[in-house]
């Protein structure tokens, strides 16, 4: 049988690669929208793991909260990809710095 | 090695390739459809932990409307690949350091013995009858009702900003204005214009 901790890994390593694409894929914004779905997922994978293990459903209710809570940021963010690329003919994230920070 | 572990072995290796696939590749495209693959071995694995309710709910909305609309902007929006891969290998080792510690720190924490069969014994397969939907739907809808409300709310807010974000007027489009044509009087469009009788020719 598979012990929790196998889970776990899976969820961590998942996690660790959504950052490193985070960090790799810096001027590409349609690719960190991406690496954040991943880090959802990774979370997600917790959750169901430790639901089944604790044999408690509330994990999976929550499962289900994130995952309308990602759908609804990938759309509001997917339509601000739309809209900056229709102002600005760009999605590099270098070229973005009309705020001067 | 139990079949079990066959099964989670061959959907985590996927699920991990696929992720690995996301973050290198240069096309979005094939971003997002690697990022496809990787939600669907995720769903295989959270089927091995019985949240059949939830595999299949990422399937249809994660594989069927996210990653679609995805697609979908990736493939509308025309985008020069060239600035935007760039010092893609300037930023290797640094990603690479940060991404080799977590992993070891997270494995390092998580193959203790806090999260071993020991502390977590395998809990008893739940039988053929049993209903992960029904238990799921019995606590969505009595204790946790009012989240279940708050979140439709987010999903309808969603929405409305999507929509009036990327929607414009264009001055060319043609449209009808319902309250002008409702304003418009016998003046406007009649003319009685008096001349002479004609003969029959």
């Amino acid at each position: 049988m598979i012990p929790l901790s196998y889970y776990l890994v899976v969820g961590g390593l998942l996690f660790a690669l959504s950052v490193t694409g985070i960090f790799l894929n810096r001027k590409n914004v349609i690719i960190l929208l991406m690496c954040v779905e991943l880090m959802l997922l990774a979370v997600n994978m917790n959750f169901v793991a430790f639901s089944h293990f604790l044999e408690n459903a509330v994990g999976q209710v929550f499962v289900f909260f994130i995952l309308t809570v990602a759908a609804a940021e990938a759309a509001i963010g997917l339509a601000i990809l739309v809209l900056l690329f229709r102002n600005r003919g760009t999605i590099n994230v270098t070229e973005l710095d009309e705020l001067k920070g | 090695m139990t079949f079990q572990l066959f099964v989670f072995l061959v959907f985590a290796l996927t699920l991990l390739g696929a992720a690995t696939a996301v973050i290198t590749v240069r096309n979005p495209v094939n971003a997002a459809l690697f990022l496809v693959l990787a939600f669907f071995s995720s769903a295989g694995i959270w089927l091995l932990l019985e949240a059949e309710f939830l595999a299949i709910t990422l399937v249809l909305v994660y594989v069927g409307a996210v990653m679609v609309l995805f697609l979908f902007v990736v493939m509308m929006l025309d985008i020069n690949l060239a600035p935007i891969t760039e010092g893609f290998a300037s930023y290797l080792p640094v990603a690479v350091g940060v991404g080799l510690i977590m992993s070891v720190e997270l494995i390092l924490v998580l193959s203790r013995d806090f999260f071993s069969a020991e502390q977590f014994p395998q809990p008893t397969p739940k039988p053929a009858d049993h209903s992960n939907t029904e238990v799921l739907g019995e606590l969505i809808y009595t204790e946790y009702l009012y989240p279940f409300e708050i979140a439709a709310v987010i999903l309808l807010v969603a929405i409305v900003a999507a929509i009036s974000l990327t929607m414009r007027k264009r001055p060319q489009t043609k449209y009808q204005d319902p309250s002008e044509q409702i304003k418009v009087s016998k003046a406007d469009r009649l003319r009685v214009v008096s001349m002479d009788a004609e003969e029959k020719p």
